[in-house]
């Protein structure tokens, strides 16, 4: 059946309430079921040898002594997974980066692992692993890594026929750079430094794996999308899709950390090898090693301005290191950086680096928050020297409804100016300051992505429904999903229950990951209601002895129109549930759908800081945040992601990095060192909802995930510039960085 | 390694186990004795995900051995509600829309319970600091922080 999925302004009943969630009370009971509550009889434990070099050669892995050990099961080594990927490279990266082959390319690299009956057994048999590395040369900085002679991180990889480092080059933009800047009046030129960072999550990666000797299997995981780590794992393994049954726990945060496999495919390897369930669950320590964090970065910008302010060229390239494998995140970077301005002339480049750090995965917004440091930090330098407001200087370029963006696509409606003026008009904006502190504000944008989705509804004999998504719910996206169906059947939302469904019981869901999952769950939710609409509509009218044509569906109950019929009384979705049976069956409605036309999100933030001098160390006193929602189907839970990701763009500003040292070894993968924002880090944070529907959601939806952790890093950075009056350049701008650079501005 | 029998009770319940001595009550009370409300989230005392009680003081379970908990009172998230009740911070949290994924909802709570055992009208920066100890990283706090709010102040009323 074909929908019409334009947005209708229609009156809501139901949606924008901000009623109690489903997984409430097992959530406050300890009674929710997370990737490592699952247990199964016989359950062996299993446990990964990681290595302890930055890069190396494999010379030798000796199990035999770890075999002997009383209790071990199975010893697995990347023997035991031969290369079934038939030259996918995408696959064969995740195949070597789940079990290292020839070489160890990042401290923390599985080289081995173990399954044994209880975990003493498998420590003690993961301490009898022999192996014999071969050291090699290594780097793990993003510039070191591009200069002549840099030890080479995948030999194999080249860039203009020689090789390199570098791993991907991609370029956005349009109009003329060069002839850009000749108009200009002033030109800016700046240099930046971001650090890699974790997303942090604080349940870590855990799964339990069974196979059985008919090569069946199923997987219990915490994951963002069950169906693709189904795809994914069954592809490295050489099982067949139908035959693994992947289960998704309650998630413990993912933030694009659990898009991705780590330990799940060796956890089906072991329970093969062993023929027994498997369990395993990662340290905090390998989480931060061996599970992908998002990329450090180095860029250069260049600003042309009139001195009305209009911008006539900007250009941005970005070294993103992806870790030892190729990935997209320079690409990502700079569809974004210029995204939220109308310019005549403007480029952006995105350059991806191989390293010796761990293999990247997403983390919310991709890419975007290290190029927005970047343009936002250097439009603001441009407004000061313009004697021009930062918000007035950045209304008079933003992007507009018909603007080209950047990356090509011309804009529908969007939020950006809406943002900025609602930042221009909030009393935030007016509020004193004093000694030592400074206010800075950013904006920033994400694409949002829709994707292959289906949904299951099934109205219950009593009148109930029940509503069956493949997206994994990451932030209380089950209560908004039994609001939009509950507001399409016309019914009250505690008739609805949402469950997420396991690979066996639906068709492919992408993974909930670009801000996806209420929109394009959402869409197929709404598309399946209005299929079993159509259903109860026939029931009733067969119910009522007249034409399905002289039925329609008006507050959760059908009513006979017309001259003849318009006397009978309505019968209720409850009324016509219960004579499903003799009707012709259950009644049901199903959904399935590539859902496109997602809406771009844009936020602008404002944030008032105090800086020490004695100490360098930076107090956030106050924050803003404004985003754009399209529509906000459960405020509460929109408010809780702008205010999550804010928190995050906060500690990723402000804390958080990766430190390595000589060696090539991590020397912080703990939260004693690696500090994530606590309690008493933050104020209240603020946060203003604008609704500037999407036009190609039938309820306007656009994402609400990710887009508010991008401005953060720049919003701070011109916060802290404008406290100590000298500009900051290199996140995080940790205490030992704003003092050096009080010292080096001889303040 | 010969194991250590333990006595002990667990929310209320008189509880026996055997466990290795060098095992964490952390893990006794998620793999022994199936308690898998207690999260573990560091294993390292970073967290808080692991938050329960020992003898009425706050402690991170991962920190405490098994063995340790011969002849104390432990109590962790099950314990919390009073059969259907939930604990109005409990309540509170459902209320405020204080949890996202939800894992470092249980160490909250208990924390939260404990500070409020103790001082019944926190200020928010009593609330802020009490509650350092235990990360979240879906909610930047705000909601927690109005919830132990909220919380406390329907069980000022609720003594009154
Ligand atoms: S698991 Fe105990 S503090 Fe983190
Ligand atoms: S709600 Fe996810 S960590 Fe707190």
């Amino acid at each position: 059946m074909k929908h019409d999925q334009k947005y209708t302004g229609q009156e809501f009943k139901v949606v924008g309430a901000r009623v109690e969630r489903p997984d409430g009370v097992d959530k406050v009971t300890g009674r929710a079921r997370y990737g490592a509550d699952a247990n199964a009889p016989g359950q062996l434990v299993g446990l990964v040898l990681r290595s302890s070099h930055a890069h190396a050669r494999i010379v030798k892995i000796d199990t035999s002594k770890a075999e002997k050990v009383a209790g071990v099961k199975a010893v697995l080594t990347s023997a035991d997974l031969p290369d079934l990927t038939n030259g996918d490279a995408g696959n064969y990266a995740t195949l070597v980066n789940c079990m290292a082959r020839d070489r160890v390319l990042y401290d923390g690299h599985a080289v081995a692992a173990v399954a044994a009956t209880d975990k003493s057994s498998a420590k003690k048999a993961l301490k009898l692993i022999k192996v014999t590395y071969e050291k090699l040369p290594h780097v793990t900085d993003v510039d070191e890594a591009l200069k002549k002679g840099a030890p080479l991180v995948q030999p194999t990889n080249k860039q203009d026929g020689k090789p390199s480092n570098k791993s991907g080059h991609f370029e956005f933009g349009h109009g003329d750079i060069e002839a850009g800047l000749l108009e200009a009046d002033i030109v800016l030129e700046r240099s930046y430094k971001t650090e890699q960072t974790h997303q942090g999550y604080i349940e870590p990666h855990a799964c339990l794996a069974t196979v059985g000797p008919d090569g069946s299997g199923e997987l219990w995981v915490t994951t963002q999308g069950h169906f693709s780590f189904r795809i994914m794992c069954a592809a490295l393994l050489g099982m067949d899709v139908a035959k693994l049954k992947v289960t998704s726990s309650e998630i413990g945060g993912g933030f694009g950390g659990k898009t991705h496999v780590w330990i799940e495919p060796v956890a089906l390897a072991l329970a093969r090898k062993s023929n027994r369930p498997v369990k395993m669950v990662m340290s905090r320590e390998e989480v931060f090693k061996a599970s992908g964090p998002t990329c450090a970065t180095s860029m250069d910008v260049k600003i042309g301005a009139k001195k009305d302010g209009t911008i006539t060229a900007a250009f941005i390239e970005c070294r993103y290191s992806d870790g030892p494998f190729p990935g997209i995140w320079g690409m990502l970077g700079g569809m974004t950086a210029w995204a939220c301005y109308d310019l005549k002339n403007c480029k952006a480049v995105g350059v991806d680096v191989l390293v010796n750090r761990p293999k990247v995965a997403a983390y919310r917004a991709p890419s975007a928050p290290m190029m927005a440091f970047g343009v936002e930090s250097t439009i603001d330098q441009l407004a000061k020297e313009l004697d021009i407001d930062p918000v007035e200087f950045r209304l008079r370029n933003v992007a507009k409804e018909g603007t080209r963006s950047s990356y090509g696509p011309i804009y529908g409606p969007i939020g950006i100016e809406p943002t900025l003026e609602a930042v221009r008009d909030h009393p935030h904006m007016r509020a004193k300051l004093r000694k030592n502190q400074g206010r800075g504000m950013a904006s920033g944008f994400w694409f949002n992505i829709g994707g292959q989705t289906c949904s299951d509804l099934n109205v219950g004999v009593d009148g109930t429904v029940n509503l069956t998504v493949g997206t994994v719910d990451v932030g209380g996206a089950r209560a908004s999903l039994s609001l939009i169906a509950a507001e399409e059947l016309g019914i009250s939302y505690d008739q609805v229950k949402t469950n997420i469904g396991d690979t066996s019981s639906l068709g492919h869901n992408d993974t909930t990951e670009g801000s996806r999952g209420t929109f394009s769950s959402g869409m197929a939710t709404i598309f399946a209601a209005r299929e079993a609409i159509e259903v109860m509509k026939s029931r009733a009218a067969q119910m009522w002895g007249i034409p399905e044509d002289a039925v329609e569906w008006k507050d959760g109950e059908a009513r006979a129109v017309g001259a003849e019929h318009g006397n009978l009384p309505a019968l209720s979705l409850k009324e016509i549930a219960a004579e499903a049976g003799a009707t012709g069956g259950p009644i049901a409605g199903h959904h399935e759908v590539t859902a496109d036309g997602s809406g771009v999100s844009f936020a602008s933030h404002i944030c008032d800081v105090e800086v020490d001098p004695e100490t360098g160390k930076t107090t956030v006193l106050r924050y803003t945040v404004v985003q754009d929602a399209g529509k906000a189907i459960h405020p509460d839970y929109v408010e809780g992601q702008f205010q999550g990701a804010a928190a995050q763009g906060i500690g990723w500003a402000l804390n958080e990095e990766y430190v390595y040292g000589e060696d090539g070894c991590l020397q912080n993968a703990g939260f004693l060192d690696y500090r994530v924002p606590v309690c008493s880090d933050l104020p209240f944070i603020d946060t203003k909802i604008l609704e500037i529907p999407n036009p190609n959601h039938p309820y306007g939806i656009r994402g609400v995930g990710e887009c508010s952790i991008v401005p953060p890093l720049a919003a701070i950075g011109n916060a802290v510039s404008n406290a100590v009056g000298v500009r900051l350049n290199h996140v995080p701008m940790s205490p030992p960085r704003i003092l050096k650079a009080l010292d080096d501005a001889g303040a | 390694m010969t194991g250590v029998h333990v006595s002990t009770s667990i929310n209320g319940d008189p509880v026996e186990y055997v466990c290795p001595a060098d095992e964490s009550l952390l893990d006794v009370l998620r793999d022994r004795v199936g308690l898998t409300g207690v999260k573990e989230g560091c294993g390292t005392g970073d967290c808080g995900a692991c938050s329960i009680t020992l003898d009425g003081a706050l402690v991170c379970a991962c920190l405490v051995l098994g063995a340790e908990a011969e002849g104390r009172k432990v109590t962790t998230i099950e314990g919390m509600g009073d059969g259907e009740k939930l604990h109005p911070l409990q309540r509170q949290f459902i209320d405020n829309a204080a949890l996202q994924c939800g894992v470092c909802t249980p160490g909250f709570l208990i924390a939260a319970k404990s500070l409020l055992d103790e001082n019944p009208d926190p200020t928010v920066e009593e609330i802020r600091y009490a509650l350092a100890g235990n990360l979240c990283r879906c909610t930047g706090y705000d909601k927690i922080v109005r919830a132990v709010q909220a919380a406390a102040k329907d069980l000022r009323r609720q003594k009154k």
